[in-house]
């Protein structure tokens, strides 16, 4: 199969003959709230030869790594979809969603790292084959390293022509190292990518910090006044748009700027969308592929405006 | 040093050094874990008082707080500790060991069918692992 396997020299192959063929790993989320997240990445990654192959069986991935360090049975959906990547004959597999890639790369490593949890773990599946952690779990911004900015430049139809653009990483895809993007706290891919799409990437206080995550369910106040920070803060830096890869971050931004609206009525809305949305504004795709239609603070208008859209 | 506290609450201590893996005596109150924690607002107690506490036995005064349910493991404080100590894996311990008590933060039964269906299943699922049993 080609592209499924890990030689370097065959993946090179690959993306030479135009179509390099990944294991993808949806989760949950990119099937419900995040069905814009879906369909940009698989359109605009496969303008870049990149075929995201979707896992025949897979399930939820057990959404947050478990910090304690008796609780193993938590890593067990993880590992599962591991295996299932393998027995799909592939050795990589792409996970979008944010905090699918730290959950399934952490129970991972665990495995790697640690023989006696791996032993544990494994007598545990009656089912499966044994898992030693020779899956590599990858994000699709490990992908673009991996094809390199000059590809994705060579993609481009539409340049975002010095649009302004926050990169928002929150936490996933930073903490903790074993499982962050990159050494050191800013991984700058988002940067190097927004950059070769034609757009200004903008700095701000919270390009790496929380937007307040699942207490949106227990604690929506909480969240309402991160959102309104994130968003005041990219605002003041001049950003039009917020970017993220994260579909709670995504909620989160978007929903709660709605709320934030409602009780401070000075405050500014500013557009949150997927990454990969923006990659396929740029690389002009369809409508149907950049799918801006379902979000709260309506993100058309800035496109249309620019004639981007 | 230890202080001596004896009893209870010194068992409740190793076990929330036992399910973190973490030595709370390394602490020694620098105070980055607070400062850079997005949550810290809404806290009882600060986590670097939390810290302190689990130092001095008072889980009690621990366990009444909100602090664990608040964390929202963004993991900054365990980046930023100086001691490389995982705060967020010292919350997720606490939050442990009252879940194991088959005792509950959150009631997902009272949120509305509404929000259910508006909200990301990550978010739900999320909270579930985090707040109940």
């Amino acid at each position: 199969m080609v592209g499924g396997v890990g030689r370097k020299e065959d993946r090179k192959t690959a993306y030479d003959a135009g179509m390099m063929k990944i294991a993808y790993y949806p989760g949950c989320t990119l099937k419900t709230t995040a069905r814009s997240f879906e369909k940009s990445v698989i359109a605009s990654y496969r303008v870049l030869g990149i075929e995201y192959i979707e896992l025949e069986k897979w399930t939820c991935c057990g959404t947050y790594f478990s910090l304690a360090k008796d609780d193993l049975v938590h890593h067990i959906a993880s590992i599962r979809n591991l295996i299932r990547v393998k027995e799909a004959g592939y050795d990589r597999v792409v996970a979008p969603c944010s905090m699918c890639y730290n959950t399934l790369k952490m129970a991972n490593e665990e495995v790697r790292n640690d023989e006696e949890k791996a032993y544990r773990i494994n007598s545990f599946m009656d089912e499966e084959e044994d898992y030693r952690g020779d899956v590599e779990v990858l994000h699709p911004f490990d992908l673009l390293r991996e094809v390199g900015m000059d590809r994705v430049r060579g993609a481009v139809k539409k340049p975002l022509e010095g649009l302004k653009v926050m990169p928002y990483y929150g936490c996933m895809l930073v903490r903790p190292e074993i499982a962050a993007l990159g050494k050191g706290e800013l991984p700058g891919i988002m940067e190097d990518l927004i950059k070769a799409l034609g757009g200004v990437p903008v700095y701000t206080p919270y390009n790496i910090e929380c937007c307040g995550s699942y207490h949106v369910v227990s604690n929506p106040d909480f969240v309402m006044a991160r959102a309104r920070d994130i968003a005041k803060k990219a605002v003041m830096e001049g950003a039009e748009v917020i970017i993220t890869s994260c579909p709670l971050c995504h909620y989160n931004l978007d929903r709660m700027q709605l709320e934030a609206k409602r009780k401070w009525k000075d405050f500014k809305e500013i557009p949150a969308i997927y990454f990969s949305q923006l990659m396929a504004i740029a690389f002009g795709l369809g409508k149907k592929d950049i799918a801006l239609d379902g979000n709260y603070v309506d993100p058309r208008p800035l496109f249309e405006a620019k004639g981007l859209v | 040093m230890r202080v001596k506290v004896g009893g209870e609450e010194e068992e409740i201590v190793a076990k929330v050094e036992e399910i973190s893996g973490q030595n709370i005596m390394l602490c020694y109150q620098c105070g980055q874990c607070s400062a850079s924690c997005p949550m810290a607002d809404y806290m009882d107690l600060i986590p670097s008082r939390v810290m302190k506490m689990l130092q001095l036995g008072m889980v009690d005064d621990v366990f009444k707080a909100n602090t664990m349910w608040i964390c929202a493991t963004c993991l900054k404080c365990s980046v930023m500790c100086p001691k490389d100590i995982d705060v967020a894996a010292v919350m997720e311990a606490l939050r442990q060991i009252v879940l194991r008590r088959n005792e509950e933060y959150l009631s997902l039964g009272k949120i509305s069918k509404d929000r259910i269906e508006e909200l990301p299943q990550i978010a739900l699922i999320a909270s579930a692992r985090k707040m109940t049993p």
